[in-house]
């Protein structure tokens, strides 16, 4: 199959319309307004509609009240803009909504800057909003994968009922690459039948999150509960490179995954034994990943934040090896090269760099 | 015995939580028999507020979506570009709508989006116990205005009708009471048209109520009443605010 050049932004617009999204709500932010743009081109010519919203809170809501029809729906946008989504997803995870959302991570806390980030993290895994809730994350880290994963997150959202998150960053929404633009797998998917619609030959239907009895607030959380058990034991992806082996691992994702691919064959090429394990799947997060953690006597995260993800793997770790973090925040990436510096400064290692 | 009155198929034959002498079940009751006049409880979707009515959902016919605070415009809105040829209606509170949901409420109109709004104004957040609103009255007492709403320190009470008959998009905006059983057949035949208006896909159609909050003013129902028609009538424009040609034609 051949293959197009494009936008990262673009690819996940292309996705979502060959994965039958209907509708499109949303609000121009930078790094992540081709999505909106792209779709406002070309979802119309697929029958469907973009509506910008007067802001990112009427957007979200707007895909609450899409998804209680069973329609495809998806809202795209970046840091501060997703900060304001947060009530909405709170609310979709609760009514058990099926909702698409894209995060192109820029530069923060506050305005922050344009710059690629991963400082989101936090807010995407954990529940941003309030409440105590669980969201799917993807995380891709190239072109195709932003593709692919966009069209996989439709079908994840229906089978679960819930909002799915693609957490991309400014680099990856930015870049233009050559992406297959690859049918829709046919899932069988259960049936929505839990819609809203109109209620003329059947019983009347209701969808909200409201219970002031507190018996039956536990229940509800028993109940959403027990669905995320589910997923965490089910959902968890990495990517294993050259890990098998492995004396040191690199923990990355996204952006960070793919300069860390780099910084294991460099290594390689010098004797030392590194791999990495690149989660895809940042909620649930990859805890199996780390169940055998065989010869590692190390390992070493690279995020483009303080220092998030490394709390996961710590957890998933529980204390059998050392654990460190490299960090660059602001908007600039670490290169293959520094990554090295730093393997071979925590780890005692002669690296050439 | 032949049974001369009864609910109206648009309600359910749930018993309301309303307190005594809210005025709440009365638009309720209007709502539900435009609903079954209409023929349209089956093709109608039902946005519920936050407060109040929150358990609104549970009262009408139709199938229904609570929404989060302020927010019922919005989810009315993804409801409608999903569904086209539903009746979609969100039935809010003046908070809701006249303050966590200003944003929405503008530009739904503007937007001209073709769904129906009640809006039932009791000048207090009544939900949270009695608290200043929008559309509180200069001087009225309530719990965060507890020396009389001071217009000088706050402002004056938000007529949102008024601000929305302003756009475009709104075809029809009506206010209304139900403080008498003229007033309330009036309130009736302006849901109707509301419910119409979107029937034929004219455009947006809001019908403010006002309302009274016997347990958050501390009066008597009967007093509430009164203190509706001294005190709120004279600041919220009353009467159909808003009728485009088309919607005269209904």
């Amino acid at each position: 199959m051949s293959k197009e050049l494009m936008k990262g932004n673009e690819a996940i617009g292309e996705a979502a319309i060959r994965a039958g999204c209907k509708l499109f709500f949303g609000y121009p932010i930078t790094p992540s307004t081709e999505i909106v743009e792209y779709l406002a081109k070309y979802l119309p010519k697929a029958g469907g509609t973009v509506l910008q919203g007067e802001d990112e809170v009427a957007s979200i809501n707007m895909c609450y009240g899409a998804a209680t029809t069973g329609t495809r729906v998806m809202t795209a946008s970046s840091s501060p803009g997703f900060s304001l989504k947060q009530e909405g997803l709170s609310f979709l995870a609760a009514a058990e909504l099926p909702v698409v959302i894209v995060n192109v991570n820029r530069v923060g806390p506050g305005l922050g800057g344009l710059g690629p980030s991963q400082a989101d993290y936090f807010q995407c895994t954990k529940g941003g909003g309030h409440g105590g809730y669980r969201q799917i994350v993807l995380a891709p880290s190239k072109g195709q994968e932003l593709y692919d994963f966009t069209l996989e997150a439709f079908d994840l959202a229906d089978r679960y009922r819930t909002p799915v998150v693609i957490m991309a960053d400014g680099f990856l929404g930015q870049m233009m690459e050559p992406v297959e633009l690859k049918k829709p797998a046919q899932a069988e998917l259960p049936a929505k039948d839990w819609t809203v619609g109109g209620c003329r030959g059947r019983a009347k239907r209701k969808i909200a999150s409201y219970a002031l009895t507190n018996e039956v607030g536990e229940a509800n959380n028993l109940h959403w509960q027990a669905k995320w058990a589910r997923m965490q034991d089910t959902l968890q992806r990495w990517e294993s490179f050259h890990a098998e082996d492995a004396e040191y691992l690199i923990v990355g994702f996204g952006t960070c995954g793919r300069i860390a691919k780099s910084t294991v064959l460099a290594a390689r090429r010098q004797g030392l034994k590194v791999g990495l394990i690149r989660p895809i799947t940042l909620w649930p997060f990859p805890v199996k990943a780390f169940a055998d953690l065989g010869g590692v006597k190390g390992i070493l995260t690279v995020e483009l934040n303080f220092g998030q993800m490394v709390e996961d793997v710590k957890l998933a770790v529980e204390c059998r090896t050392p654990v460190f973090s490299h960090n660059r925040v602001g908007g600039m990436m670490p290169s293959e090269g520094e990554i090295l510096r730093k393997l071979g400064q925590v780890f005692g290692l002669a690296v050439e760099v | 015995m032949q049974k001369v009155f009864g609910r109206p198929q648009g309600l359910t034959d749930l018993p309301f939580h309303y307190c005594p002498g809210c005025t709440h079940g009365i638009v309720h009751r209007l709502v539900g028999e435009v609903l079954e006049e209409l023929d349209i409880i089956g093709d109608t979707i039902g946005v519920a507020p936050v407060g109040c009515a929150g358990f609104s959902l549970d009262f009408f016919a139709c199938d229904f979506v609570g929404a989060a605070h302020g927010r019922a415009q919005a989810v009315a809105t993804g409801i409608k570009r999903a569904l086209p040829d539903k009746i979609v209606f969100t039935y809010q509170g003046d908070g809701d709508i006249a303050a966590i949901g200003t944003a929405h409420a503008i530009h739904v109109a503007a937007r001209g989006e073709k769904i129906t709004t009640i809006m039932v104004n009791n000048a207090v957040f009544g939900m949270t116990g009695g608290q200043m609103a929008p559309t509180t009255i200069g001087g009225q007492v309530t719990t965060t205005s507890p020396y009389g709403r001071d217009c000088a320190l706050v402002g004056a009470p938000i007529d949102l009708p008024k601000t929305v008959a302003t756009l475009n998009g709104a075809v029809y905006v009506a206010a209304c009471a139900v403080d008498t059983p003229k007033n309330i057949l009036q309130a009736k035949k302006c849901i109707k048209k509301a419910f119409q208006v979107q029937q034929r896909g004219l455009g947006y159609a809001l019908v403010s109520v006002l309302s009274t909050c016997p347990t958050n003013w501390g009066l008597s129902p009967v007093d509430c009443l009164k203190w509706l028609q001294e005190n709120m009538m004279p600041v919220y424009e009353m009467g159909e605010l808003k009728m485009t040609e088309e919607v005269k034609a209904l």
